[in-house]
């Protein structure tokens, strides 16, 4: 579903270009969870961005649905309706109430009329218990309200896989858990995800591959059974020392 | 029993009525006043219509630019170019060489004129002022849409730009304001504003305190009534912050 080859991604700045991703390949399968840690600066988030190219890769290939989405010509607008974002920052927009947060991208590519999406809005809401807020701005919310709502306006696009860049991160400790939830029951309803996370449980629990990041490239991956019970490198040991 | 100190004498209140009388009611000095502020506020609503679409055009090529600094190098470089141009000169200089220079040869009413000079005068501060607000909403909020698979073009029409229109309406206000009240020096290229209005009444009546304090007043009370509507108008926008 998604491959990415030999992909390099380097920041221009004040001292110099920084090489942030050093030449990752990845297969990911229709119907994988992915999770992938590591340490901070490892380029877990730019490698996330880069597939649905809010961060332009500086040379590879990321070929999703069998296109190539960094080649010059494609079309990225429509490929990224197929493929949901959900951010640490939630990036709700404040000034539209719930209901209009998570119909607007449906109805203003015309794939829905207002009521369709409307009607839409209403049963995922349902879905992540929060239909009472359909009238309410972002700012009404909690944390966990808004990640919650984030993650159904991502959703009624009808993505083929979501990315989540670090969902709980900002999160206060209480709200952690009704966030995790909801993405797991997406995964058990066989969406395909990607998941950067500092939460080990959620991986253990949810993913079908652990992916270990550090200093741009992935060191090491395996399904989560093995991925804590037995890291191979040294890099990975020390780190799952630290975390869990 | 309530008695004026002695600096003011009794005859100044049994002038005040024969000076209104004089500078308002006799021949009819009053269409001044109600001319002059008839072409004032033709000017600046013109004008602030321009100086809202010109400024909004230039705040969003520099800002696509900024974002992509290989799109729309010559727009850019002549965006910059207005805005040094006009911020740079006086905008009664602007006035006089846009009726006396620019449209010399043709036959523009002066009042289209000057509602050029205005618009394109107000055009420059909107432009800035425009371009803050759009810098001012979160980079997330353009991500977020894009990643929904929102255009560039759409994510700025429905996303970012009603949040920045909330960000700049104080500072836009403000630029109206000014506006309104810069209109005054349109005398200097023979409009009967409504400064001038005033100004023509005290040179026919030696008075000068009436017409002066009126023109003034009249000032005054567009400017208090423009700023309540602001502030309505803000209040409305601001309407998904209250919880």
């Amino acid at each position: 579903m998604i491959t990415v080859k030999n992909l390099h991604k380097s920041f221009n700045t004040l001292n110099g270009p920084v090489e942030v991703l050093k030449g990752i390949n990845q297969e990911i399968k229709h119907g994988e969870k992915v999770v992938i840690v590591g340490p901070s600066g490892s380029g877990k988030s730019t490698f996330l961005r880069c597939i649905n190219l809010l961060e332009q890769p500086t040379s590879g290939e990321i070929w999703f649905e069998g296109k190539q989405i960094n080649a010059t010509g494609c079309d990225v607008d429509q490929l990224r309706r197929k493929i949901g974002m959900v951010f640490q920052h939630f990036n709700l927009f404040p000034h539209l109430t719930v209901r209009q947060n998570i119909t607007l991208a449906p109805v203003s590519l015309k794939l829905e009329t207002q009521d369709e999406a409307d009607e839409q809005a209403q049963q995922l809401l349902k879905r992540v218990g929060l239909e009472s807020k359909a009238d309410s701005f972002p700012g009404q919310l909690s944390g966990g309200q808004k990640q919650r709502i984030a993650i159904v306006r991502a959703m009624a696009m009808q993505p083929d896989v979501m990315l989540f860049d670090e969902p709980t991160s900002a999160l206060d400790p209480e709200m952690v858990g009704e966030v995790l939830q909801v993405m797991k029951e997406l995964a058990e309803a066989g969406m395909t995800m990607i998941v950067v996370t500092h939460e080990m449980a959620f991986a253990r629990e949810v993913a079908t591959r652990v992916l270990f990041m550090e200093d741009g490239n992935i060191q090491e991956e395996a399904p989560p059974k093995e991925f804590f019970s037995h890291p191979k490198s040294p890099r990975l040991q020390n780190f799952l020392s630290k975390v869990l | 029993m309530f008695q004026f100190p002695a600096f003011i004498s009794m005859s100044f209140f049994s002038d005040i009525g024969d000076q209104f009388y004089q500078s308002f009611v006799e021949d009819g000095r009053y269409m001044y006043i109600v001319e002059g502020l008839g072409a004032t506020l033709l000017i600046t609503v013109f004008a602030v219509l321009i100086g809202v679409v010109l400024g909004t055009v230039v705040s969003l090529v520099k800002v696509a630019h900024n974002n992509n600094p290989k799109k729309l190098r010559i727009a850019n470089g002549i965006c910059s170019l207005y805005l040094t141009i006009i911020r740079g000169t006086p905008v009664v200089v602007q006035l006089m060489i846009m009726y006396y220079v620019i449209l010399s040869a043709t036959n523009v009413d002066k009042i289209v004129a000057a509602i050029l000079a205005f618009g394109i005068n107000s055009g420059a501060y909107v432009a800035e002022v425009i371009r803050g607000g759009i810098m001012s909403v979160d980079r997330g909020q353009m991500e977020a849409g894009r990643s929904l698979g929102l255009s560039q073009r759409t994510t700025m029409v429905k996303i970012i730009f009603p949040q920045a229109l909330k960000n700049v309406l104080p500072a836009i206000g403000n630029e109206f304001i000014s506006l309104l009240k810069e209109t005054s020096v349109a005398g200097y290229i023979g409009i009967q504003d409504l400064t001038k209005g005033g100004d023509i009444i005290r040179s026919q009546t030696y008075l000068a305190f009436m017409p002066l304090i009126i023109t003034a007043l009249v000032y005054l009370v567009i400017v208090v009534g423009l700023s309540a509507l602001l502030t309505k108008f803000e209040r409305w926008l601001r309407r998904s912050d209250y919880r």
